[in-house]
């Protein structure tokens, strides 16, 4: 991350733009705010326990923990687990009935449903209404439409705040574009054709590279699903991706993924990237959060080369497939208030200024992303603006259903089938065969 | 008694009795009877996963057994830096496997990984090791092969170091090849150490999860993924413990089954504690 890192002074701007501005003391700043500030103080002496998960975000919030106790005078225990344990261990602990957490970093794409259905997260509607827990700025507006679905449930009640956000952007090897003169693709047509004539296995260059193993796949697919008019569920929860579009995006996937490195079938984000960054492949669709190993002179031999912009459009529209995390509040929590305003400071500007110009995500909050003092200390700015973008043409990634582990890992078994050569309604139809009885077992009981 | 039913009985009782309801995490259990049990030859990703762990296991049993016991017969003679050179060869056991899985994985990889170089500086063309469904499990066999062998030939070795010389010197004066000293005199004579091998091997292999899981995740598609895999997904990320529970008895089933087959073979072959064979 050492080439995104933010610069102090840049730091201290984006936190000035804030409306946190109680927490600005701990920094040596004073400031008047705006408009009538919560009363931080109100719950000091509390301690509260927060379940993160372990990486740029969660340590974030470790990092600068003593300067929540400074506002509110609450103490703060977290622990950091990595990703999958720190599922298992929040779900095991919601089941028991009594979590030993107040605060739980969830993963919406993976755990919305789940959560909302067992209804282990508490209401905090009223708290995000209430002047003396709420700062005026955190609105529910100031959140992007995804951001908003996912922490909202189907009656609008919200139940957890929306934090980092993943939106799916192209990546493309400016310098390979130039070397064959090809036009940065707008289409998916465009793009498989640019894939093909800047594929040169011989000089060991591809394409294109991409997610190919089962369930990471999904991630990538969806965007061309997406942009395929594809919706995942009817509106009486049946699942819909084997149907004509699924299946005109999975031909897609499979052309554009002929023109990616051998092995592609078992490629995740982590080999597509390597491919990218030993400048052996000329595109890459993935998550946005790779800016900083791309731009790492220690890491990368593309630094200054790669490019950043949408993800292409497709014959139905143009979306960006998106993922995200949320911070919430376990229902059975005896400390909820406390643990609210600890939230509101994991998503408020200066956190989220913070979260950005390090690049260890994207706030789901427009105003961070529209500040322009924010906007100043990130050091990407084309990379920035492929974001900027990306959040107004966002689209939920993956169904919001209870087994969308299951769905990953069967849809996703079919698409790995087809970069062998498969045909893809079958491998579709296939995989639907075996996930309608789960979808039957676990939503609609 | 008290300690062997909190630790052993209530387990498993408490594993059977979950398998017999269908119950996801965050829902109440509903009894089913053996409906998990009945949706498991239909569950093509879990009739896969058992052909899986078997080819596995076989693969990662036999590899090491045989480049093991060569590896001890080289060790068992004197040479120059022999102590240092056994040293070397053990240290792969030492490493910690998701350490491995990250290293291997990085060599396996088609395009940068230096296993292809290798290949390419003999003239062989590239491979696509763990990203191919056709040469995933010998690929994964392969990581299990370079950090167990060791162990097999510590075991064979002390088999070899504590066998008396009086039959070699027979041999020796009788005018006996190498291969034939070792076939008829060697080998025999440490078939219970080589027993022990194979069982501590079959064991291991069989609940390979840790390399397995970081190098591959069970992919590409399912071609690499073990019953434990297959468990683990059921059970922590699907959450569904009761057709987990229904896995885990069907797969204790098999490690029994295969650890019976193993000692039917010791008793057929008259193997015994003294070492030599029928």
């Amino acid at each position: 991350m050492a080439s995104q890192g933010p610069s102090r002074r840049a730091l201290l701007k984006g936190a000035l733009a804030t409306s946190a501005l109680p927490a600005l003391g701990s920094l040596g700043i004073s400031a008047t705010p705006a408009f009538a500030e919560p009363n931080w103080k109100k719950y000091a002496g509390t301690t509260i326990e927060a379940n993160l998960i372990k990486g740029p975000r969660g340590e974030l919030l470790q990092k600068y923990a003593s300067e929540f106790t400074d506002l509110t005078g609450i103490k703060v225990e977290s622990e950091l687990i990595p990703e999958q344990q720190q599922r298992q261990k929040a779900v095991i602990e919601l089941t028991s009935g009594k979590p030993n957490f107040d605060v739980i970093h969830l993963s919406y794409h993976v755990q919305k449903r789940q959560f909302d259905k067992a209804g282990w997260l508490a209401d905090i509607s009223g708290f995000m209404k209430d002047p003396t827990l709420t700062t005026p700025d955190l609105t529910v507006d100031d959140f992007s439409p995804g951001g908003r679905t996912f922490a909202e449930n189907d009656k609008g009640v919200m139940h957890s705040l929306p934090w980092s956000v993943d939106y799916f952007i192209l990546y493309y090897n400016k310098e390979l574009f130039a070397k064959k003169n090809v036009a940065v693709p707008k289409t998916f047509d465009e793009m498989v054709v640019a894939a093909e004539k800047l594929n040169d296995p011989s000089a060991g260059i591809y394409g294109f590279t991409g997610r190919g193993l089962r369930n990471a796949n999904m991630a990538l697919w969806t965007n061309f699903f997406l942009n395929y008019g594809g919706e995942f569920l009817d509106d009486k929860g049946n699942i819909l991706t084997d149907g004509p579009e699924a299946i005109e995006a999975t031909k897609v996937y499979q052309r554009l993924m002929k023109s990616a490195p051998p092995g592609v079938a078992g490629f995740n984000w982590m080999e597509s990237m390597a491919s990218l960054t030993q400048g052996r492949a000329a595109m890459w669709i993935d998550a946005d959060g790779w800016a900083p190993p791309i731009e790492d002179p220690n890491a990368s031999r593309v630094v200054g080369k790669i490019g950043y912009t949408l993800v292409p459009a497709g014959p139905k529209g143009q979306y960006s497939s998106t993922y995200g995390d949320g911070i919430g509040i376990a229902k059975t929590s005896t400390k909820k208030e406390a643990a609210y305003l600890y939230c509101q400071w994991a998503v408020s500007k200066q956190m989220g200024a913070r979260l950005l110009q390090s690049g260890g995500g994207v706030p789901f909050r427009n105003s961070i992303l529209n500040d322009e003092t924010v906007r100043k200390g990130v050091k990407t700015q084309e990379w920035l603006d492929a974001v900027i973008a990306s959040a107004k043409i966002s689209k939920l990634g993956l169904p919001v259903i209870v087994p969308v582990a299951e769905f990953r890992d069967l849809v996703g078994s079919a698409l790995t089938a087809t970069l062998s050569g498969a045909d893809p309604a079958t491998e579709l139809k296939k995989a639907h065969e075996q996930f309608r009885p789960i979808l039957e077992r676990s939503e609609k009981t | 008694m008290i300690v062997v039913m909190a630790v052993i009985v209530f387990p498993w009782a408490y594993t059977i009795w979950m398998s017999l309801h269908e119950w996801k995490v965050g829902q109440a259990p509903t009894f089913v009877g053996f409906a998990n049990y009945m949706r498991l030859p239909g569950d093509a990703r879990f009739v896969e996963s058992v052909w899986h762990t078997l080819v596995y296991t076989v693969l990662s049993v036999v590899l090491p057994l045989i480049l093991g016991t060569l590896a001890a017969v080289v060790f068992n003679n004197r040479f120059p830096l022999r102590g240092f050179i056994r040293g070397l060869f053990i240290l792969p056991m030492m490493a910690t496997p998701v350490a491995i899985a990250l290293v291997w994985t990085m060599m396996f990889h088609p395009q940068l990984g230096v296993l292809n170089y290798m290949l390419s500086l003999v003239g062989l063309p590239p491979s696509l090791w763990v990203f191919h469904p056709g040469t995933v499990i010998p690929s994964l066999v392969l990581v299990e092969t370079w950090q167990w062998t060791p162990l097999v030939m510590l075991i064979v070795l002390g088999g070899l170091s504590a066998l008396p010389s009086e039959p070699y010197e027979s041999a020796q004066i009788d005018g006996a090849t190498p291969w034939q000293t070792f076939r008829h005199i060697s080998l025999p004579m440490i078939m219970p150490f080589l027993f022990i091998a194979a069982m501590i091997r079959m064991i291991d292999a069989v609940k390979s999860f840790d390399i397995i899981f970081a190098i591959t995740q069970g992919g590409p598609g399912n071609a690499s993924e073990t019953i434990n895999l297959y468990l683990y997904s059921v059970a922590f990320v699907y959450y569904d413990v009761g057709y987990g529970s229904a896995i885990v008895v069907v797969f204790f089933a098999l490690i029994v089954a295969l650890a019976g087959a193993l000692l039917h073979l010791r008793q057929r072959t008259h193997w015994n504690e003294s070492g030599g064979s029928a």
